[in-house]
């Protein structure tokens, strides 16, 4: 029997950084101002639309919410749709 | 290899027949037998014909039947809408549903002709699908009888194969009339 | 002991489906293989087979179906006919690349325009670069036992397989077929072992975007690029030839029957002539063999099984050193020839090989071509070789070749009376404007 190649088709499981740390790719960062966001109000988790927004996953929902930098690429979907407006796009340069 | 073509029309019961005769002919031995419809769309009322070959041994040939040894007509206005003969070996039988006997059938050229009034023994024993006789069972009979080729025996058992109870009996009475009934003329 | 069935071609491709023990069949009728699916469909829902029969709305989506349900680690089946196996040819690339090793029966019809029921190789054959392994049947019995042997086959491959034979011709017209025995099918055929299963406790994304060169993926593993992944298909593919043979052999020691590996000969090992052609044709053509050994001449026929592997191989072997080979076949590459002419032709370069090969283009769309016919073409081309021809032109049989403007009236002019009979049989259909698609087989009605 030949050995068998678990490698006959393209597949990728969930894993971070499948495109390297993407963080660099950015142009603006999401800036939370934790005195409007409704998580950090409440005290609990709570809201966490910009944790379910996120398309690459990189909002993590705790109390306060906090943002993984090293693999936000700066797309600004989290402060459009933060209801709180809480979350500001700031120029990297600046 | 013996080549039977069936000519009749759309709801007659053509393409079953041509299967019983294939089962009839399996059963007695002949170990090569096919049946094959008309290909294509299939209409009621409308001319068609189905073929059954039978060998002795498997058959390889599949393409449509050119002359075939034996003809049988299960609607006698067909003979004035499709040129029957074309088909039809010289010297060929030609098995024909009709009042008429077979002494009495003229169709010209040399041919061996079996008649079997099938509408009668159909409506004698109530074979009756909507609406119409069942004219292919008694035809089967008339095969039997004229073709030389598969038994009456044999037929028997391949309408059982097809047909269950009481369907099965009311056919086979109507089989063995048509079998004793049928007149044949000419035959080589 | 042993279980012979008269049947249509269709019938015997459901039972070898449901002798297989699929789990999952999806399928959207089309004349001539609706019959097939109907007979499956009875067997689901009368229990004789523990499968789903998911219902779906179109050809493309009854492949995303069946690829779903492999890629989740079911046995699937499927069958269609013309245009639903053209409809399904986005998701043919998709299930061959994907490694899934799905079983298809393709009912060979022709392609409109114009619209046509009636059988031709056109099809599949231009399927042929999909990625299938394709396998031509030749009667009912081939059919049943081929199925079951594509499986085999595509599991140990993990390449999809087209199992393919004539409409009407085979699917439509009753003959013995013997039914393998149930326990020795299983014991034939182990349950499916997918390479890789989709599951929720180990998720994963089947086919992403995949770059032109190679990458290592975040665990550290080097990951194929395209071009990786498409030269383990074509060597996946052209590795079958050997499971092919080897199956045939295993399933001829278990049930008796030997149908050919990857091609078969008919009265072949002393003949100067060959015939060759796929499926129900070329067992014509043995007739056409036998007629011409009437006439004293040596003739014998190849029948191509296997189309896709190409039997490069067995073909250089078999057909060496003859007078002249003849290729039957029921499609045309337009602009060129033949497809299977072609493929012999370029399988015999560098053999030295010199034999005229004369490519007959025949049964486009259902006309009839009989063994007679096959015989008289091979003895007419026969004498155009003897009188010098090396390189014969393709010929279209039994077809009215005349171009209004062009000065010679066309060869193979078919035979009038069967024109004949073929006008009256079908001036009334068109007539009545009949829809063909999706038109039912032929019924008669279930009586006497």
């Amino acid at each position: 029997m030949e050995k068998k190649d678990d490698n006959i088709t393209a597949m990728c499981r969930p894993a971070v950084g499948e495109a390297g740390k993407t963080g660099d790719w950015r142009d603006m960062r999401p800036v939370i101002d934790q005195s409007k966001c409704i998580s950090a109000i409440k005290n609990r988790a709570a809201c966490l639309l910009c944790w379910l927004y996120c398309p690459d996953g990189v909002v993590i929902p705790t109390v306060p919410v906090g943002i993984d930098l090293e693999y936000c690429k700066g797309c600004g979907i989290c402060a459009e749709e933060c209801p709180a407006k809480a979350i500001t796009m700031v120029n990297e340069g600046g | 290899m013996q080549e039977v073509i069936w000519h009749g029309r759309g709801g007659q019961g053509v393409v079953v027949a041509a299967q019983i005769l294939a089962e009839s002919a399996y059963l007695q031995g002949f170990k090569g037998v096919t049946s094959a419809p008309t290909f294509g769309p299939e209409r009621r009322g409308a001319p068609l014909t189905a073929s059954t070959r039978i060998a002795n041994e498997p058959i390889r040939m599949f393409s449509q039947i050119e002359r075939a040894d034996i003809a049988v007509v299960l609607d006698a206005s067909l003979l004035e809408v499709v040129d029957i003969l074309a088909s039809l070996k010289e010297g060929g039988l030609i098995i024909i549903n009709t009042q008429l006997k077979a002494d009495e059938v003229e169709i010209g050229g040399c041919y061996g002709i079996a008649a079997v009034d099938a509408v009668a023994i159909a409506l004698k024993h109530r074979l009756i699908k909507e609406g119409a006789p069942i004219v292919n069972t008694p035809l089967l009979g008339a095969f039997a009888r004229a073709g030389d080729l598969v038994s009456l025996e044999y037929i028997e058992k391949g309408l059982r194969w097809k047909l269950s109870g009481g369907a099965a009996t009311a056919n086979i009475l109507a089989l063995n009339a048509a079998f004793e009934e049928t007149t044949i003329k000419n035959k080589s | 002991m042993s279980n012979v069935q008269i049947m249509t071609g269709n019938q015997a491709a459901a039972i070898g489906v449901k002798l297989s023990n699929v789990q999952v069949i999806s399928a959207y009728p089309i004349t001539p293989q609706t019959s097939l699916t109907e007979a499956i469909s009875q067997f689901v829902e009368g229990g004789e087979l523990k499968a789903e029969y998911i219902r779906v709305e179109s050809e493309h989506s009854v492949l995303a179906v069946c690829i779903s349900a492999s890629a989740v680690g079911a046995r699937v089946f499927t069958s269609t006919s013309s245009h639903g196996l053209l409809y399904m040819h986005e998701q043919l690339h998709w299930a061959a690349g994907s490694r899934l090793p799905i079983v298809m029966c393709c009912v060979n019809r022709g392609v409109g325009a114009p619209w046509s029921i009636f059988n031709d190789q056109q099809d599949s054959v231009a399927q042929r670069d999909t990625g299938w392994i394709q396998i031509y049947c030749r009667n009912n019995q081939e059919i049943i036992d081929t199925l079951i042997q594509a499986y085999r086959i595509a599991e140990a491959v993990y390449v999809p397989v087209m199992v393919c034979y004539d409409g009407f011709v085979l699917s439509h017209t009753m003959m013995p077929v013997e039914v393998p025995d149930a326990d020795l099918v299983k014991d034939f055929l182990p349950p499916y072992k997918p390479h890789m299963i989709l599951s929720p406790e180990d998720p994963r994304n089947i086919n992403p975007v995949i770059f032109p060169w190679r990458r290592q993926d975040p665990e550290g593993v080097l990951r194929d690029g395209y071009m990786e992944l498409r030269y383990k298909l074509q060597k996946a593919t052209e590795g079958a030839r050997d499971i092919i043979v080897a199956t045939n052999r295993a399933y001829t020691e278990v049930f008796g029957r030997d149908h050919g590996g990857m091609l078969w000969t008919y009265r072949a090992d002393d003949a100067e002539v060959i015939l060759t052609a796929m499926g129900s044709l070329a067992s014509e053509a043995t007739v056409a063999a036998d007629m011409l050994r009437e006439r004293e001449i040596k003739a014998g026929v190849v029948g191509i099984r296997v189309f896709r592997p190409f039997p490069k191989e067995e073909v250089r072997e078999v057909f060496g050193n003859r007078c002249a080979i003849f290729v039957f076949e029921k499609d045309i590459s337009y602009g060129y020839e033949g497809a299977l002419c072609s493929d012999l032709k370029a399988a015999f370069y560098g053999t030295g090989s010199r034999a005229p090969i004369h490519n007959y283009i025949v049964g486009l769309g259902g006309r009839d071509v009989k063994a007679r016919e096959l015989a008289e073409a091979t003895l007419s081309s026969l004498e155009a070789i003897a009188s010098g021809t090396t390189e014969p032109e393709t010929t279209w049989l039994n077809c009215d070749t005349y171009l209004p403007g062009s000065e010679v009236r066309g060869q193979g002019l078919g035979d009038r009376r069967q024109e004949e009979k073929c006008r009256i049989n079908y001036s009334r259909s068109i007539k009545k404007n009949i829809c063909c698609r999706g038109t039912g087989p032929a019924r008669g009605v279930a009586s006497p």
